[in-house]
């Protein structure tokens, strides 16, 4: 069975630097595991973190936020506020005994592809690592 | 250093010196109209009312132990955009921390608003109190007697709120009057500016160390009290199974958010149609799962709602009033609020002047979070 499960993993990205820099690994044919499912946002500041809980709800094995490097963020500081409201949501993970660690977020840069394909390795390898999200094919969510 | 006043009158009863005082607010012209209040038409329970004469104070009821809305809300629609006059508005401490917290999120005007916080000496729910009142009990009388000897106990048979039985701010901080009761031996106190103090013309008193005393130990037994409620919520929330049970009887009524005194948004995502799913949406779940939970995404939002607004949260309870399955809401929001609040040393509802942690951030800060 452990064999078997491949994560799926949700990744919600930044126009600006993240998905640029997903869109720079693919176009230098960079190998990452395609457990990645992206969602482009225009900034990682402007993503409502029940977008997040919806997915682990829905059984996401992972979720990635990814945002600019701060000081970097095209709209000043929305980088910032997303890592207070990610503190929240993992601080109510963590409370209501779901594994925080299942939801990343990092500072990737538009030209940092290379970080990009490596990041989406080490997370799929470190949500496998976890197993399957305890809630998925749970009936009762 | 506070200075304290005694309302005169007070051998006729701490709640006609607390009807006094709030007349002469009005008569003195330190406030145009005061928000208190009063036995509901019908009776068996208390409205909020708007009053601009001392004559509509004759039943003004500002200790009754129930609150049947959070008047933080009622402070909101009554000042949003500025008040057109000065408003006095009585209020219990979580009802001062909520409009605080309101004003901070531009939802209530303080600039012409006296908060008069009046120690809260607990409450019931709402149809306790009107059975207690059915019954032929007097709980306003019971509760100033109590308060009296500094000891609050509710009407024999009677429990107050949970939220009230673990709050351990029955004073709220930051208020323009503060009217104490406890341990008074009967009499009204008043703390405020010397100018609004000097305009009443009271004569000045001690300052309550009795009343210091009886709070700190009501503090601490509150505090022994929320500690064990709220250690057993996160027990009852250690793994997911135990947080679908929680939420196992939840219908999605949405009554804790339409009471939620924070909770102001008109434009809610829940109350939005992101979330009126297509019937092919749930054929696409049915395929997946084999058997979905309906209504659906009862969870999603209890947990989108402690995201948006437990670093807000003032432990009013009036989510746990509402539910109509009797869900443990405000302790599930309390235990969980308290962690959230805690990342940023925020403590809702103490200052005007503290940023509420979703609308700032620092640069140095959070390093475990990202990277």
């Amino acid at each position: 069975m452990a064999e078997d499960f491949e994560p799926r993993i949700v990744a919600f990205l930044c126009n600006w630097c993240t998905y640029a820099g997903a869109d720079l690994a693919g176009t230098s044919r960079l190998q990452y595991p395609p457990n990645v499912r992206i969602i482009r946002l225009m900034c990682s500041g402007a993503l409502d973190p029940v977008y997040v809980i919806k997915a682990l709800l829905e059984g996401a094995d992972g979720v990635f936020i990814g945002g600019c490097h701060p000081g970097d963020c095209h709209y000043q500081n929305g980088n910032y506020k997303a890592r207070r409201r990610v503190a929240i949501l993992k601080k109510i993970l963590e409370q209501t005994g779901f594994d925080p660690e299942r939801v990343w977020l990092r500072w990737i840069s538009a030209s940092e592809g290379r970080l990009f394909a490596d990041t989406m390795t080490e997370m799929v390898e470190a949500i496998r690592a976890k197993g399957p999200n305890p809630l998925r094919g749970q009936w009762g969510i | 250093m506070t200075m304290w006043v005694q309302v005169p009158g007070s051998e006729d009863g701490a709640l006609a010196a607390l009807r006094r005082l709030l007349g002469d607010l009005l008569e003195k012209g330190v406030v145009d109209a005061l928000l208190v209040p009063r036995p509901a038409p019908g009776g068996g329970n208390l409205a909020q009312a708007l009053v601009n004469r001392r004559h509509e104070l004759a039943d003004a009821d500002p200790v009754a132990p129930v609150m049947p809305v959070q008047s933080a809300r009622i402070v909101s629609a009554l000042t949003a955009g500025g008040a057109p006059y000065r408003l006095g508005a009585v209020l219990k401490s979580c009802e001062v921390r909520a409009t605080i917290e309101l004003a901070k999120l531009k939802q209530v005007d303080l600039q012409r608003v006296l908060l008069i916080g009046v120690d809260c000496l607990g409450t019931y729910e709402p149809r306790d109190y009107a059975a207690l009142v059915a019954a032929g009990q007097d709980p306003t009388a019971h509760a100033l007697a109590a308060a009296a000897t500094g000891t609050l106990t509710p009407v024999e048979g009677a429990t107050f709120r949970d939220a009230c039985r673990m709050c351990e701010q029955p004073v709220a901080e930051g208020c323009g009057l503060t009217v104490g009761l406890m341990a008074t031996g009967g009499a009204v106190l008043v703390a405020g500016p010397e100018e609004v103090l000097r305009t009443l013309g009271y004569p000045e008193a001690p300052a309550p160390a009795k009343r210091q005393e009886a709070l700190a130990a009501l503090v601490a037994e509150r505090t022994e009290t929320r500690d064990r409620m709220l250690a057993e919520v996160r027990e009852r929330l250690r793994d997911t199974a135990g947080l679908l049970a929680e939420f196992g009887k939840c219908i999605r009524c949405h009554n804790c958010m339409t009471a939620c005194p924070i909770c102001y948004c008109k434009e809610c995502i829940f109350e939005s149609a992101t979330f009126d799913h297509p019937p092919t949406a749930y054929l696409g779940w049915l395929q997946r799962r084999g058997a979905v939970r309906m209504p659906a995404d009862t969870v999603l939002f209890h947990l989108t709602r402690l995201n948006h607004m437990s670093a807000s949260c003032v432990g009013c309870g009036a989510c746990s009033s509402a539910c109509p399955n009797g869900l443990p809401v405000a302790q599930v929001f309390r235990a969980i609020g308290r962690e959230v609040q805690a990342l940023f040393d925020y403590v809702p509802g103490r200052s005007v002047d503290e940023e509420l942690p979703l609308a700032v951030f620092r640069e140095d800060e959070l390093g475990d979070v990202a990277r």
